[in-house]
């Protein structure tokens, strides 16, 4: 068994929300719920982190914020998608300014919906994503290897001379573009 | 002698080996009290091992190259300095490398450009300066108390641990103030509230992980053992003050070490974490009436009234 699923660590973002679901994934790591009993730690930093907890919908301010925190971890990451405005948009969905779900801007693993999506269904959802940081974590030495074969085949630019560097986007020129063309 | 050499390479190899298992179980046992104190169930008391084997599984991402090499360093330095004190080796060396081996740690966090971690590198060299002087402190009235004896009969000190750890006195009769000085900034050490100003082991802290927000997977994942093996070591500098050589003190020192964690605990969890001023005042001002005035005692008691000669 992975030892990834006995210590997953979450970081937590709230798009444009209510704040609702936002304080029901607060409320899982009080003592009435304490999810820190699965090994399972709040860490503020994407870097640390293995699930990515996705609360409100998505907006066209917060689109680079979550493409970078999500960038920023290391795989195997699982994304989990709280809320039915997280899932499709809500309420929300018809805004100007949204852009829908968190499946809009990166890829989700996991749906919890629910208005507030209550603690109980929040554990069960990251639990959900425990299986699937499991397969992903099994085909992760491949996938690596994989893109080293593809790096010595075609070798980018300076940047890329050092093994196991990832650069990440830095918010501006790739999504300004997409502003545009929303 | 050759007896000495095989008891030093037994204590050194232990230490090498079962560090990490000891300091391992106490992160664990931490986390359980911790919990516990604050009504909660809290993880399994192998959560740590667990933690460290995931993020050794995880991808290598590294912002340079430089930044794995300084937290190898690390713990390279770390695991030299619990070998000098397990092999009885003067204290002053110990102490040095320690050093060394948080300098690394520092360098790991500036070289990366996150502001997280510059701030986290600045006030880890504050937190330095506030437990430095009381760690040498603690060599010095440890060497004071540890007279020896040369061929001719006249009194040298020592410094080497295993003097003492074998001689007759009992560190704490003679250094209560000194002892309450290395708990004070031991709180520092172990990066437990009010002082875990560059890193904590709580999340949510405003500077995210401080010193370890540019490090992950392999790279923190050394590091978490590095701290393992220092928290053992640190534990042995509170046992030194209880050894005279005698099994019986051997287990009150190893109580009072698992007293002292306990209570690091206890005040990691009964306190917020304070300005980098505090920090840096509390331990000098502690260090200064508690330290020095002990060392200044026993100093007169040695010169001038040729105590324990």
């Amino acid at each position: 068994m992975s030892y990834v699923t006995k210590s997953p660590w979450i970081i937590h973002y709230d798009g444009s929300s209510c704040n609702g679901c936002d304080i029901e994934v607060l409320a899982c790591l009080t003592p009435m719920y304490d999810v820190e009993r699965f090994g399972i730690i709040n860490t503020g930093n994407p870097k640390h982190a293995d699930i990515f907890l996705v609360t409100g919908s998505v907006n066209e301010q917060n689109i680079s914020v979550i493409k970078q925190i999500y960038e920023q971890m290391p795989r195997p990451k699982v994304v989990v998608a709280i809320g039915i405005c997280a899932t499709s948009g809500g309420v929300f969905r018809e805004c100007y300014n949204i852009m829908g779900g968190v499946d809009t801007v990166i890829p989700v693993d996991v749906y919890v919906p629910g208005c507030a999506a209550r603690p109980e269904a929040i554990i069960d959802g990251v639990v959900k994503g425990l299986g699937v940081l499991a397969e992903k974590r099994a085909r992760l030495p491949q996938e690596l290897a994989d893109e080293r074969a593809r790096r010595a085949e075609s070798p980018r630019d300076e940047d890329d001379t050092t093994e196991d560097v990832i650069t990440v986007d830095v918010a501006g020129g790739a999504d300004a573009a997409e502003k545009g063309d929303a | 002698m050759s007896g000495n050499i095989t008891v030093t390479i037994i204590s050194v190899a232990a230490y090498f080996i079962l560090a990490p298992f000891i300091g391992g179980l106490l992160a664990g046992i931490d986390r359980k009290l911790s919990a516990r104190f604050q009504g909660r169930c809290g993880p399994p008391v192998l959560q740590p091992f667990y933690d460290v084997f995931k993020l050794l599984e995880k991808e290598p991402v590294t912002v340079n190259g430089a930044q794995d090499f300084y937290v190898a360093c690390c713990l390279v330095f770390m695991i030299i300095t619990g070998a000098f004190f397990f092999a009885g080796l003067s204290l002053l060396l110990v102490i040095f490398t320690l050093t060394t081996a948080g300098l690394f740690l520092v360098a790991a966090a500036y070289s990366s450009n996150s502001p997280y971690a510059q701030v986290g590198a600045e006030r880890e060299l504050l937190q330095m300066m506030a437990y430095e002087p009381m760690v040498l402190l603690t060599a010095v009235s440890l060497y004071l108390v540890t007279p020896i004896y040369d061929d001719y009969g006249s009194v040298l000190h020592s410094f080497n641990v295993i003097d003492i750890i074998s001689h007759t006195h009992v560190g704490v009769q003679y250094l209560p103030g000194v002892f309450i000085g290395l708990l004070f900034v031991l709180t520092i050490k172990f990066r437990k509230s009010p002082f875990d100003l560059s890193m904590s082991h709580h999340a949510h802290q405003e500077l995210v992980k401080g010193l370890t927000t540019e490090l992950s997977g392999k790279t923190l994942a050394v590091l978490e053992v590095s701290h393992w093996y220092e928290n053992v070591f640190l534990l042995g500098f509170v046992f030194l003050f209880f050894a005279n050589g005698t099994a019986l003190m051997i287990v009150v020192g190893v109580i009072v070490c698992l007293v002292a964690y306990f209570f690091e605990t206890f005040i990691d969890n009964v306190n917020a974490r304070m300005k980098w001023q505090f920090a840096f005042n509390a331990s000098w001002i502690v260090s200064l009436v508690c330290g020095v005035v002990n060392l200044l005692i026993i100093y007169i008691a040695v010169i001038y009234f040729g105590w324990g000669v």
